[in-house]
């Protein structure tokens, strides 16, 4: 009887299940699913699969490498015609892309990228699209002259080096922008004001600060504040605490990333794969400058 | 007569029933879980809670429990890969893994045996414990590894076998065997069954607990190999929540948390219900927020059946057979 009873709850819950059998099925595997961002990039994978007629099996990895290994296991298991990763870490990932290039199923990465394997394609965020747009801005807000800070991210990481190349490819051409410090403060908050704080006391004159990331951002602006001098501040990510002090006026901008354009331009690129068309070997997404 | 007989048989098999009929439900609605592949794609994802489970299961035996698994896992992990990176010897990486599971453990079991502290409370002050000293020895990024012997422990085949299942199993019996026909085992159990009478009977208590969870930390460091080695990778933040998922199969396998009551069989059969689990509802395309949901359910309505049959029934609780 108790069996039974379990049985049945086991069905009524596995009920959850839909599986239609025609047409293309893509694995999905999202790092994690306790942080807006990625639910919203697996919002924009579901919609477009439902938008052109295929099955989505997503598994949230929950920030765990080895159950994302797992999981991506299941769905090889499981048959389906293409895997969509996020990786939870671009190493930690290779054995999965490997099992995935073994049972013969192409691979996709979204935002992080995998250090090994074969991949179809990587979609992420257009960085370098995002530092011009930071730096156009800053340029257009200064109008076309002044002294700028740039607060670099943790040296090596793809973000620092696409976000500062963009910046400084969108000032170069204007001869009385000038980079009077460029610095180092690891996408951190508490390094970000103590570097702006030295960087205040080095230079008479500073006309705008570019902070790869928000957190930086907003620890240059709080030694900005405390110096009591005006300038404007765009950061990177469009985190909360930086969207509301956009919404505040204390800076300037911040970019921000579209994860569910990535989920979206994720699933598209995979089904143009399973129909036999070309994918870029890299698909960049669009970025927007959230200012007030 | 004949009731009883098979009150008994469902109180002995009950685990093993619920996991048949859990594989039979998945099969009915997936052709792709009852195949061979999938069969070792699962046993694979089992092994690392498996071994994991093995050491916990001797720890709740005696009455306690270890909570720093997890971050354990994650600490020999690292130091493993590590070593493994500035010497490329891998026999030199998986005993380092295994050394520094061993010691962690060790010092558990000192601060359990001597002061008397809490089990709960020194585990879950040495869990925070090898976070910390993870986070520090790493810098916060993962350590890549880079020696195919070292990679083929997670990821190896002996004769179409994968390696980790041929260690967990040796693990298996080795841990039966112990429990079973040596002395250590039965003073285990005896430990978990009356700390008091033991102690009183001239057992050296202390000694037998620090042995206890010396062999958890060391199960906790092989498994930290063994990820480290599945994952080409020491990831910082590796093992966080196995210890639960280890707790979870051992209370699956028909383990008292009170101690003194259940055996290592049940723990594989407790960790291979988990593991069809996950692996069924993937293959079921259920939404990840339904999954943990899904995993909850079953496994308290698991627990509750066990409990039931145990209450229907003559049998003594405490009882050492």
């Amino acid at each position: 009887m108790k069996r039974t009873a379990l049985v049945v709850l086991l069905v009524l819950v596995l009920g959850v299940a839909s599986v239609s059998a025609q047409s293309y099925v893509v694995g999905l595997s999202v790092s994690t699913l306790n942080n807006p961002f990625f639910v919203d990039l697996k919002e924009g994978a579901e919609e477009a699969a439902a938008q052109l007629g295929l099955t989505l099996i997503a598994t949230d990895a929950q920030n765990d490498a080895n159950r994302q290994l797992s999981s991506v296991e299941d769905l090889i298991s499981r048959g389906v015609n293409i895997l969509v990763i996020n990786p939870v870490d671009s190493s930690a990932i290779v054995p999965a892309i490997r099992a995935a290039n073994k049972g013969g199923v192409p691979v996709i990465t979204v935002d992080r990228g995998a250090d090994g394997g074969t991949v179809v394609s990587h979609v992420a965020s257009d960085n370098v699209a995002g530092g011009k747009m930071a730096g156009e801005f800053i340029v257009e807000l200064l109008g076309g002259r002044g002294k700028v800070v740039e607060l670099e991210g943790i040296p090596g990481t793809s973000a620092a080096r696409d976000r500062g190349t963009g910046f400084n490819a969108a000032i170069a051409s204007y001869g009385d922008i000038k980079v009077v410090a460029k610095q180092e403060a690891g996408f951190d908050r508490a390094r970000g004001m103590s570097v702006m704080e030295n960087i205040l006391q080095a230079q008479p004159e500073i006309n705008a600060v570019f902070a790869h990331n928000d957190e930086m951002a907003l620890g240059a602006l709080t030694a900005i504040r405390a110096s009591g001098r005006d300038i404007i501040v765009v950061g990177f990510d469009a985190t909360d605490d930086a969207v509301k002090a956009v919404e505040e006026g204390r800076m300037a901008a911040t970019v921000a990333q579209k994860p569910r354009e990535m989920g979206k331009i994720a699933v598209e690129a995979a089904l143009k794969y399973l129909k036999g068309e070309e994918v870029p070997e890299y698909v960049p997404v669009d970025l927007a400058l959230v200012k007030k | 007569m004949k009731k009883r007989f098979l009150l008994e048989l469902l109180r002995k098999y009950g685990m093993l029933i619920i996991l048949l009929c859990i594989i039979i439900v998945i099969s009915i609605l997936s052709d792709r879980f009852l195949t061979l592949s999938n069969f070792l794609v699962i046993t694979r994802q089992v092994t690392i809670n498996g071994i994991v489970a093995a050491g916990m299961t001797v720890v709740i035996l005696s009455g306690g429990i270890d909570l720093s698994v997890g971050a354990v896992i994650a600490l020999s992990g690292a130091l493993s890969a590590g070593l493994l990176a500035s010497t490329n010897n891998w026999l030199l990486g998986i005993l380092m893994g295994l050394f520094m599971g061993a010691l962690f453990g060790a010092f558990n079991g000192v601060l359990v045996a001597h002061p008397k502290l809490p089990p709960f409370i020194v585990t879950l002050a040495t869990m925070a414990l090898a976070r910390g000293l993870t986070l520090v020895y790493t810098g916060g990024r993962p350590i890549l590894v880079n020696n195919e012997i070292y990679e083929s422990i997670g990821g190896g085949y002996i004769r179409g076998v994968p390696v980790p299942v041929v260690i967990m199993a040796v693990i298996y019996v080795l841990m039966y065997i112990v429990l079973k026909n040596h002395r250590f085992g039965r003073l285990v159990y005896a430990i978990g069954g009356n700390e008091e009478a033991c102690r009183l009977s001239g057992i050296n208590v202390e000694r037998v607990k620090i042995g206890i969870y010396t062999l958890s930390g060391l199960m906790a460091g092989l498994t930290g190999v063994v990820l480290t080695s599945r994952l080409i990778s020491a990831q910082p933040t590796a093992g966080s929540g196995y210890e639960l998922d280890a707790i979870a199969a051992v209370i699956l396998g028909g383990t008292s948390l009170s101690g003194g009551q259940g055996h290592i069989g049940g723990t594989i059969i407790g960790a291979f219900i988990i593991g069809v689990l996950s692996n069924g509802l993937n293959l079921l395309n259920v939404s990840p927020f339904y999954q943990d949901v899904a995993k909850g359910l079953v496994i308290l309505m698991a627990v509750l059946l066990d409990r039931l049959l145990y209450a229907t029934g003559s049998v003594q609780k405490g009882v050492v057979s």
